[in-house]
């Protein structure tokens, strides 16, 4: 088309401030499109935090509350379970498997987390993976553990070093069971969740370094040193929670129904798929905020387009008048000026993919590393290239109000511009 | 059959907005074919507008403007653009070119609007762009290093020589000139318009030339003064 090569050519010709347009609009498309990617893989990895698992037990409490420590490992439980009671539904015939897990420790603001050789067996994360370990083997002896592959690769910890835990959760924690070492013998393959921040120790472990304090507090006086507590009964009286894996999901409301009304300790099951959805719904008014922002911040890159166009308008009355004379018409003078603002929002919209590759590319091992969030550089999803069309047609549709002018200012000048 | 007069102006009468008064209140006007009309009158006589009437860019308040035989008044907007595309070249005073494009496309810009124009550029076996610089040249604006300029960094009268191409390109009927020559020095005035003269010629075009330069008047054939034919603001009879 005649127009639009025209209107390519007054861009080119006036190619700093095109630039300075398609900037904007490449900017605030990157944005758009990397506000969008980070939404949908957080979602994708909050989702695939635990998988596999029918039901997560604790004492009674919100589901979001057992959810956010059992399995975020974030805040603690109000209470503890006996492990009577976990005994009980563990021996449960419908139940194929359990995880124990026992809370309340930590290493270096990493958060410590007992349970037993079935945790590298049954749990699951993303699509029912498996646990791997990228070194060593999963713990046996009371005093060993096995590292999430973040804690491993802030602290430079290799196999074989040992390391001490520290009472309570907080990062600033004094009391140390400084008499118990731990030694490291497996680090774990990274898994995009709270696996990778947390050390693993065997239930037995949490204990020994336990007997000689009672009530979170340590007994003056006395000290039993690690090789007395190994002969001591260490068999744990209460675990903060556990995971369990049904033979049949048919089963599932049965066996927590079993579990809610539970008459010797008042306890509560969840379905993990059901408290995540929930969880992230609680999220989502930011996440929504987020995306409208960003999508205000397209709107105004498109508003400053509008601007540029506007305010050039004027001076083109002399060119809209020559043209008008060899014989283009009003409708052509519109398309003149609409299809440039067309031309400058498909360039924006080209260059902010080119400017999000790009920056996904560089940032893709940082934020791998730091948040944990792997963000593929896959092509544009149907929602990305529909919010790339809208962009488009929005800049479509602005760049009729400054065509709309040119042509009302064509059709009442005629050819006699004076300047 | 005799051909129709180049334009044929009667009971013309223009305003350019109801609320304001008469410009334009012209009887009687004919031209004939490949004359060479001289049109003076004071600045705001009406002179550009009268132009825009004959080119179908504005259109009477009442009575007719044939050109080439055709009553502009009956044809739609889009057909009065193409019958200006294909007939008629237009010299403006001053700022005559596309700041965007380059010589060779200022020149040939009609012929992306009018395929009238463009056939009969290729009909002689030229391309666009030859026919482009053959009239360059006989505009004394040949010179590869001028052609290959921005259009902006061009002086005034080479400017004028390249919206003289323009106007010429696949050789229409009419061409226009809107004071051409008034930001040219007065000797370049003289050597502008016999370069104009000898392509119109050439081209068998009707030449309406719009100026206040009284100097200019005897080199033209036939005068028009339009404040003596304009009884618009007159008493009426
Ligand atoms: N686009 C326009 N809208 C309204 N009035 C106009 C327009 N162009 C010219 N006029 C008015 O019409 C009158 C004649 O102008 P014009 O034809 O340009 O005169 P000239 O070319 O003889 O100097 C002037 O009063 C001028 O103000
Ligand atoms: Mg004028």
């Amino acid at each position: 088309m005649a127009i639009l090569s025209l209107a390519l050519k007054s861009l080119v010709n006036r190619r700093f401030t095109a630039g300075l347009i398609v900037l904007s609009i490449a900017l605030s498309v990157a944005l758009l499109l990397g506000v969008e990617r980070v939404r949908v893989e957080s979602r994708n990895s909050f989702a695939n935090t635990i998988s596999g698992t029918d039901l997560v037990v604790g004492a009674r409490s919100g589901a979001i509350n057992l959810l956010l420590y059992s399995v975020f490992r974030i805040g603690d439980a109000t209470n503890n379970i006996s492990w009577k009671s976990y005994q009980h539904f563990a021996r449960n015939p419908l139940v194929a498997w359990t995880i124990p897990i026992s809370l309340g420790d930590s290493h270096k603001g990493f958060r410590v987390l007992g349970t037993n050789q079935d945790y590298f067996r049954h749990y699951r994360y993303a699509h029912k993976h498996p646990l791997h370990l990228r070194e060593g083997r999963p713990f046996q002896d009371v005093y060993e553990a096995v590292l999430g592959y973040q804690v491993a690769k802030k602290l430079h910890y290799r196999v074989g070093q040992k390391i001490v835990i520290a009472h309570g959760a907080g990062m600033t924690s004094f009391a140390l069971h400084a008499d118990k070492p731990f030694t490291v013998v497996g680090i774990l393959d990274p898994t995009g969740t709270p696996v990778d921040r947390s050390v693993h120790v065997p239930l037995e472990g949490i204990e020994a370094i336990h007997k000689d304090w009672i009530k979170g507090r340590h007994v003056p006086g006395l000290h039993i040193s690690a090789q007395q507590a190994r002969k001591m009964d260490l068999t744990p009286k209460l675990i903060t929670a556990f995971l369990v894996g049904l033979k049949s999901r048919i089963a599932t409301f049965r066996v927590q129904t079993e579990i809610n009304d539970y008459r010797k300790e008042p306890l509560s099951a969840i379905l993990p798929g059901v408290a995540l959805q929930q969880l992230w719904d609680l999220m989502s008014i930011a996440e929504h905020a987020l995306l409208v922002v960003t999508a205000l911040v397209v709107a105004v890159g498109l508003v400053g387009m509008l601007t540029v166009m506007l305010a050039g308008l004027n001076e083109r009355r002399r060119e809209m008048a020559i043209l008008r004379s060899v014989g283009a018409r009003p409708a052509h003078i519109m398309l003149l000026i609409t299809g440039e603002s067309l031309l400058l929002s498909l360039v924006g919209v080209v260059m902010g993919l080119l400017l999000l590759y790009t920056t996904l590319a560089l940032a893709q091992p940082y934020v791998e590393s730091h948040y944990g969030l792997y963000l593929p550089l896959g092509m544009p999803s149907t929602r990305e290239g529909i919010m790339l069309g809208l962009v488009a047609v929005a800049g479509l549709l602005i760049g009729l109000i400054p065509g709309y002018r040119a042509y009302r200012y064509s059709l009442a000048d005629g050819m006699s511009i004076r300047i | 059959m005799p051909q129709s007069p180049a334009i044929q102006i009667s009971e013309l009468r223009f305003r350019w907005r109801s609320n304001l008064p008469e410009v334009l209140y012209i009887p009687e006007l004919a031209v004939a074919r490949g004359e060479r009309i001289f049109i003076r009158g004071p600045s705001g006589s009406g002179k550009s507008t009268l132009l825009s009437l004959l080119a179908g860019v504005s259109l009477p308040s009442a009575g007719e403007v044939r050109v080439l035989g055709k009553p502009l008044s009956t044809f739609s907007g889009p057909q009065r653009d193409h019958f200006r595309s294909d007939h008629i070249g237009f010299v403006f005073q001053l700022f005559n070119l596309i700041p965007y494009l380059s010589v060779l496309e200022n020149v040939t810009l009609p012929c992306r609007f009018s395929r009238a124009r463009r056939d009969k550029v290729l009909k002689t076996g030229a391309t666009l762009e030859d026919e482009a610089l053959r009239l360059l040249e006989h505009l004394d604006m040949g010179d590869e290093a001028l052609i290959h300029r921005p259009v902006t960094e061009l002086s005034v009268g080479q400017q004028q020589r390249v919206a003289t191409a323009r106007a010429l390109i696949g050789a229409p009927e009419i061409i226009i000139a809107d004071e051409p020559t008034s930001a040219l020095d007065s000797d370049m005035r003289q050597a502008f318009l016999r370069l104009l003269f000898q392509e119109c010629e050439a081209a068998h075009s009707t030449l309406l030339f719009v100026s206040h330069d009284r100097q200019l008047e005897p080199l033209f054939e036939q005068h028009i003064a339009l404040d003596e034919i304009n009884s618009a603001g007159r008493e009426g009879p």
